[in-house]
């Protein structure tokens, strides 16, 4: 169906919504619209603002600012439900289902269809479940439980939910991640048909492909900004990958020469079932090697693995050519790994605690004298590196909540340094951290390999990638697909590969 | 398209049909409830005998009755700590009115009590839902407060059988059909509360909220106020609670109720409420507080000690605990080996 601007109304447009959370910016100038029949993908890196986008106009988040209108009246959402009556719906990159309650129940959680005495019709519910399954092309039982449906069944049941709502606004934000390639198919096919029946579809996508395959026009965004709007047509995936990356490297990577020495982390085809599979690699000594990849493509999975949080299904890691002990951290840990994870504030600090418990926290079994932890000695250790972080604070013992994101990302960062590390593995080092801080975290990394530290960094942040690495091994959907040395990485050749482009 | 989809994935549906564990996990109980009972008639035929079995409902009857309102509160992933203490206040403040109106209609001893207990309710609500704090504090702090405030109301002073007026006290000792009255209120109770729980929206809500908070605020499902009259129903059933204690003890000091809260926790959850919340039903409840009362008279009945009761209550919800635990996990893995089976298989 051909989508003619000029004559229709469109069905929905946001206009330069702005949305911060706290000190960050996620959307500086959100801009969309969505005409009837046209299904619009909406592209852009990892962290440009597009689930936040999303997030507005399914009534989750209210945008600080700017202008959002349906069929041209101006609307303000208080909640997800004055979305839904508004016709919008929403099936999100992580299905939000009811584990305990029925599928029938889930498509039509609070508007059962009901009969006398505002009783729930279970068949009435049961067959109106059928029908939609039947016009989908599938088959589910609508009265069995929601917990244990594959993922691929869990799509099928917010996209029934979305069908039933009848909305004219259908968003889907990454369907497709967790789906086979016949299931995409199918979705695309169920797109199609609601477009003839004239909805407007949003589909958020990383598989440039599927864009080019599925939809018309195209809205690229980049740092939560409007980047612009394009028929498909007018674009090619070189267009559109640059429009998403198209920002040059500033100098906020302080990477000197390095000079790799001995291997000291050796992967070999490890695997974790349904997550990452056969991933081998080497890291040497005074090497930084980055893993890119798309979000959810397992590069955190991978480190979690390698530091053993999570169990390995299969594959070796060993460290200075000695087998680790997988699925131990304290292997780990005694082995010389340290893991800085990606979510600092529930997984790397004890946010009530003060800066120098959370420094001490790796490190209590050296700092223990005669089975007690003596203050001084904490303090002791914490002073030392807080002054070689150059750590912003008043007090030691000021509580780590008080802190900066960066200056607590140094805490972290501190706490494991402490160990004296031989591996150091660093998720997100630099998420949510001002500029500065930024830098300063990228000079301390860069001072780590130079000590002959052996550094594996995650990063959704092209830039840094390119800007720190000595080596790129790029993931996509939990296969490692390309390797990329450092100085003949572009942002188009790690995104072409993470996005599965890689033969252009 | 349409004719080019993947043929359906059925497996397992059979197992995972909704209600059919739960149905699964009923019979359990029951098919426990005949065991023991069984065996504590084969020791001691006395136990079989008619008033021995009206005492097993009456002695599982307050519990039972505790747990439908329980049971709600828990499907929405809170907790109500405070049940003991309003069934203490309730039962007293109910026998001050006869004291100080000998005349007081009964059917307005059953009043009393359970406004009063709606009202705490209300309170228990109120402050967890407006003001965001843990149900666990706030009903774990309104269990002592309640306590306090009965200490001084009380005052030393106990409430005897001379006051609570002989029609009242029938209601705990009185049968129909050798039905004892107070099974009969709490069976009624408990299937109104079963039927409204599968039949109406708002009760599905509840469900709903406590299977997943998130996805129950993306589907707009008005969360707090299903949380406060959760509580609202909890609170007004352990004040009906206190009305049948003091109708079948026909006294009441300050200790009255005390520990009943744990008592009806550990009913609900052998009974089959997750308790994370989510899922499980009333009719569970009752029967996991018939059981452990079941349990409790049979060792009293086979003259066994009393101190075994508590430790095979405690591992009862141990096993009921691991069950759940169990269940989740195992279709949890099966979910991820799914999933990743179906991506070896796109990826060829």
């Amino acid at each position: 169906m051909p989508v003619d601007a000029s004559d229709a109304r469109p069905v929905l447009e946001l206009e330069r919504a702005t949305k911060s959370f706290g000190a960050v910016r996620a959307i500086v100038d959100g801009t969309i619209t969505l005409y009837r029949g046209e299904a619009h993908a909406l592209v852009g890196e990892n962290g440009a603002g597009k689930s936040t986008l999303v997030k507005i106009l399914a009534g989750v988040h209210a945008p600080d600012s700017g202008d959002l209108r349906v069929d041209g009246i101006d609307v303000h959402f208080r909640g997800p439900a004055d979305a839904r009556d508004a016709g919008i719906a929403v099936i999100y990159q992580e299905p939000t289902l009811f584990p305990d309650l029925t599928v029938a129940e889930n498509i039509f959680m609070g508007r059962q269809p009901v009969r006398a005495g505002r009783r729930i019709d279970r068949r009435a519910m049961n067959s109106a479940a059928t029908e939609i399954f039947t016009r989908l092309g599938v088959v589910l039982d609508p009265d069995r439980q929601a917990r244990g449906l594959s993922v691929a069944d869990q799509q099928l049941v917010e996209i029934a939910k979305a069908l039933s709502l009848n909305a004219q606004v259908l968003v889907m934000d990454e369907p497709t991640a967790a789906l086979t390639n016949v299931e995409v198919d199918r979705l695309f096919g169920v797109v199609s048909t609601l477009r003839s029946h004239g909805a407007a579809v949003l589909f958020i996508s990383h598989r440039l492909e599927e864009v080019f395959e599925a939809c018309q026009r195209v809205t690229i965004m980049r740092d939560g900004a409007f980047v612009r709007t394009d028929p498909i047509e007018m674009l090619t995936v070189g267009d559109v990958i640059t429009a998403m990356v198209g920002r040059k490297l500033d100098t906020m990577f302080p990477k000197t020469p390095s000079h790799p020495g001995d291997v000291v982390l050796e992967v070999r085809g490890l695997s974790r079932t349904g997550i990452f599979s056969d991933i081998s690699f080497q890291v040497r000594r005074g090497e930084l090697v980055s893993l890119a990849g798309l979000v959810g493509a397992g590069r955190s999975e991978v480190a979690r693995a390698i530091f053993g949080i999570d169990h390995a299904t299969a594959g070796s890691v060993t460290v200075d050519g000695k087998p680790l002990r997988l699925g131990d951290p304290l292997a780990a840990m005694a082995a010389g790994i340290a893991l800085v994870p990606e979510d600092r504030r529930q997984q790397g600090l004890v946010m009530g605690l003060g800066i120098d418990r959370n420094v001490g926290l790796a490190s209590l079994r050296r700092l223990r004298r005669r089975g007690l932890i003596p203050r001084s000695a904490e303090r002791l250790l914490a002073e030392d590196w807080a002054r070689r972080l150059q750590l912003k604070f008043a007090r030691l013992t000021d509580t780590v909540s008080t802190l900066s994101g960066g200056n607590q990302q140094k805490v972290v960062l501190g706490k494991w340094l402490a160990r004296d590390p031989r591996i150091l593995i660093v998720d997100e080092p630099t998420r949510g951290i001002d500029v500065g801080t930024k830098a300063e975290v990228h000079r301390m990394l860069d001072d780590l390999t130079s000590q002959g530290i052996a550094v594996l960094m995650i990063s959704s942040e092209l830039p840094e990638v390119l800007g720190m690495s000595d080596r790129i091994l790029v993931l996509r959907e939990g296969r490692l697909v390309a390797e990329i040395g450092g100085s003949d990485a572009t942002e188009t050749s790690v995104m072409r590969a993470a996005t599965g482009q890689e033969a252009a | 398209m349409t004719a080019t989809l993947s043929p359906p994935r059925q497996g397992h549906t059979r197992f995972a049909r909704a209600g059919f564990l739960m149905r699964v996990r009923e019979l359990g109980i029951v098919l426990a409830i005949v065991l023991v009972f069984v065996a504590a008639t084969s020791v001691n035929p006395a136990f079989a005998r008619l008033d021995s079995v009206q005492q097993l409902l009456i002695g599982a009857s307050i519990i039972a009755l505790m747990g439908v309102g329980e049971t709600m509160v828990i499907l929405t992933r809170n907790y109500d700590l405070s049940i003991g203490s309003i069934l203490g206040l309730s039962a007293y403040v109910i026998g001050m009115t006869f004291r100080a109106h000998p005349g007081t209609p009964i059917v307005l001893g059953f009043l009393i009590g359970i406004a009063l207990g709606a009202a705490i309710g209300a309170i228990n609500g109120w402050i967890t839902t407006a003001l965001r704090v843990p149900s666990l504090v706030v009903t774990l702090a309104m269990l002592y407060v309640i306590r306090g405030v009965d200490g001084v109301i009380v005052n030393g002073s106990i409430i005897g059988s001379d006051v609570v007026p002989r029609s009242f006290q029938a209601v705990g000792f009185a049968t129909l059909f050798g039905i004892p009255w107070m099974a009969i209120i709490v069976v009624v109770v408990v299937a109104v509360a079963a039927y409204s729980l599968r039949s109406f929206r708002w009760a599905r809500d509840l469900y709903a909220i406590g299977s997943s908070p998130e996805a129950a605020d993306l589907a707009g499902i008005p969360a707090g106020r299903r949380v406060f009259t959760a509580f609202v129903v909890s609170g007004a059933l352990a004040g009906l609670a206190g009305a049948l204690f003091l109708a079948l003890y026909a006294q009441i000091d300050v200790n009255g109720g005390t520990g009943y809260e744990f008592l009806v926790i550990a009913a609900v959850v052998v009974g089959g409420v997750a308790i994370f919340g989510g899922s499980g039903t009333v009719a569970g409840a009752a029967l996991g507080a018939f059981l452990l009362n079941t349990i409790n008279q049979a060792l009293v009945a086979t003259r066994i000690s009393a101190f075994w009761n508590q430790a095979i209550a405690g591992a009862l919800l141990l096993a009921a605990i691991a069950f759940d635990q169990w269940l989740k996990s195992r279709m949890t893995t099966k979910l991820q080996l799914e999933k990743g089976a179906l991506r070896e298989q796109s990826s060829d």
